[in-house]
């Protein structure tokens, strides 16, 4: 138990876990915790699953309002149309299989006080622990004209789903000749360098479709994450077609009018034929129901147990969460769920947590057969996560090979969380 | 790109409006060194001055800590029609000037 934390027991929160049954008789004497889970993407099915796995006695309730998860990371592609929404489609049954009560309602109501959560349908679950992974939504008061009508006219397609297909829909029946603007938001938001993504699979469709349309980032940030790369491939790939006005050129998107589908940037309007807005982002619609965001609209959680800084025995996974220099990624998310339930199985038990190190992935696919990646490694670092040693970005120098096995990897990485966190 | 001016075109007369400038610029502080230990001189915008119809109606100073590429933006009340000027000055006789005209009903 006291042994050196490694990296690998840390990817596998269960392996973290596994090793803490060295103290056997403790943790049957308190198993009979009740841990409810609220949110099943990434971090929340990634965490119920460990909790069971770790304790096969702990009752692991997942509530989630959608019996289909839809996954972000590979949207990009459908709405290129180089994937169909099926692929980025799963289920809970396998989870349900292995004695978590999976429970599709909204919970509507969580009282910290008496640790109960009420969902729609009037059932009220209480908990030893709460888990809330709850991702992210929309900072409307942020952007002045935008809301979810606005959104069916210049879609964010920032969750996946019908967002997803509407902005494919979009691209499609645009004609050549048209240009897509991609407004992009300051961090901290959703996978910070998928925007970047999405601007090259856009241009990528438009090269073989509509080669003389265009793509202009409207973009409140003047650097981003593997911005060499991603511009290096741009111009390789695709001359001049995509267009960046960053924000020390006036990119910052102040307030959209949706009626005549017009852009308002501090400096400038624009009237793009396909406009994709992607909204100042703040944890999601739980948070604020739990109270466990603050006023910078995410939530502060102590970085060793992912418990709220503001209300005990609730703990925060995933994209809500204010991780410091950890991204808000798909692999980011799954890390913590399995962290943090490696961190509910010791505190049930009367244990100290082991300090968790995190890893993080994030793969980039800037057309078929031409991807690039970013890992690091995150450790608590007082209040946040510290980036620490071993982070690797792909070279910015490489031969084409290296581009092909990157993405062919990015599919493996998409197969492996799927299968990790719902197959 | 020199600068950016964003000023409303069309304003009613005592209406509050925002102007917002951008000037790019890479506000070098003099405070670092190249890796051989040589000191980068300072390289800053110095002052920036807007007129109103020849009045001058807002002036700031500025200084190393401001980051690169300075946004200023503020508020005037929409007098009369006619033309903002907007001139910025620094070290090594940097001088930039720009303009946008309103008209006010």
């Amino acid at each position: 138990m006291n042994a050196p934390v490694t990296r690998r027991n840390a990817i596998l929160g269960i392996a973290v876990a596994a090793t803490s049954l060295a103290a056997p008789s403790i943790l049957r004497a308190q198993s009979a915790g009740r841990v409810v889970v609220v949110g099943g993407g990434f971090g929340g099915a990634a965490c119920a699953r460990a909790l069971k796995r770790a304790d096969a006695k702990l009752q692991v309730t997942l509530i989630e309002p959608s019996k289909t998860f839809i996954s972000c990371p590979f949207s990009n592609e459908v709405i290129a149309g180089l994937r169909e929404i099926e692929a980025q489609q799963f289920g809970y049954d396998k989870l349900a299989a292995e004695s978590i009560s999976i429970v599709i309602q909204a919970a509507t109501v969580i009282d910290t006080q008496m640790r109960r959560v009420t969902t729609g349908d009037g059932t009220t679950f209480g908990y030893d622990r709460l888990v809330l992974s709850p991702g992210i939504d929309f900072h409307l008061e942020a952007l002045p004209g935008y809301d979810d009508a606005a959104a069916e006219k210049m879609p964010h397609a920032w969750k996946a789903g019908a967002q997803t297909l509407l902005l494919r829909r979009q691209l499609e029946a645009m004609e050549d000749g048209g240009t897509v603007a991609i407004a992009i938001p300051a961090n901290p938001s959703r996978c910070p360098p998928a925007p970047y993504e999405r601007a090259s699979l856009i241009a990528h469709y438009l090269k073989s479709r509509k080669p003389r349309s265009k793509v202009l980032i409207l973009d409140a940030k003047d650097a981003f994450s593997q911005q060499r790369l991603f511009e290096t491939a741009w111009k390789e790939l695709y001359g001049e077609m995509i267009e960046r006005i960053a924000l020390s050129q006036g990119g910052r998107v102040t307030s959209v009018d949706p009626t005549t589908r017009t852009i308002v940037t501090e400096f400038g309007n624009y009237t793009p034929d396909v406009a994709n807005v992607i909204p100042p982002q703040r944890a999601g619609r739980l948070a604020g129901i739990a109270g466990v965001a603050d006023a910078t609209g995410w939530c502060p959680i102590d970085p060793v147990t992912f418990e709220s800084k503001l209300v005990p025995n609730v703990h925060v996974v995933g994209d809500a969460c204010l991780g410091g220099g950890i991204p808000k990624s798909a692999s980011a998310a799954s890390a913590q769920g399995k962290a943090c339930a490696a961190a509910i199985v010791a505190l049930l038990a009367g244990r100290a947590p082991d300090t968790p190190l995190l890893a993080g992935i994030c793969y980039n696919i800037v057309a078929p057969g031409y991807g690039f990646s970013l890992t690091g490694n995150y450790q608590p670092r007082g209040d946040i996560f510290a980036e620490v040693e071993g982070g690797t970005t792909s070279p910015a120098d490489a031969p084409r090979e290296l581009r092909v096995r990157e993405a062919a990897e990015a599919e493996r990485w998409f197969e492996t969380i799927t299968a990790d966190t719902f197959g | 790109m020199a600068a950016l001016i964003n000023v409303p075109s069309k304003a009613r007369r005592g209406e509050i409006i925002e102007i917002r400038t951008l000037t790019s610029h890479i506000m070098e502080t003099g405070f670092r060194h190249t890796a051989d230990g040589t000191l980068v001189p300072r390289d800053i915008i110095t002052g920036f001055v807007c007129r109103y119809n020849g009045a001058e109606i807002f002036r700031a100073d500025l200084f190393p800590a401001i980051a690169a590429n300075p946004y200023l933006s503020f508020f005037t009340v929409a007098k009369e029609s006619g033309k903002f000027e907007f001139e910025w000055i620094g070290d090594n006789g940097y001088s930039s000037t720009a303009s946008a005209s309103i008209t006010v009903g």
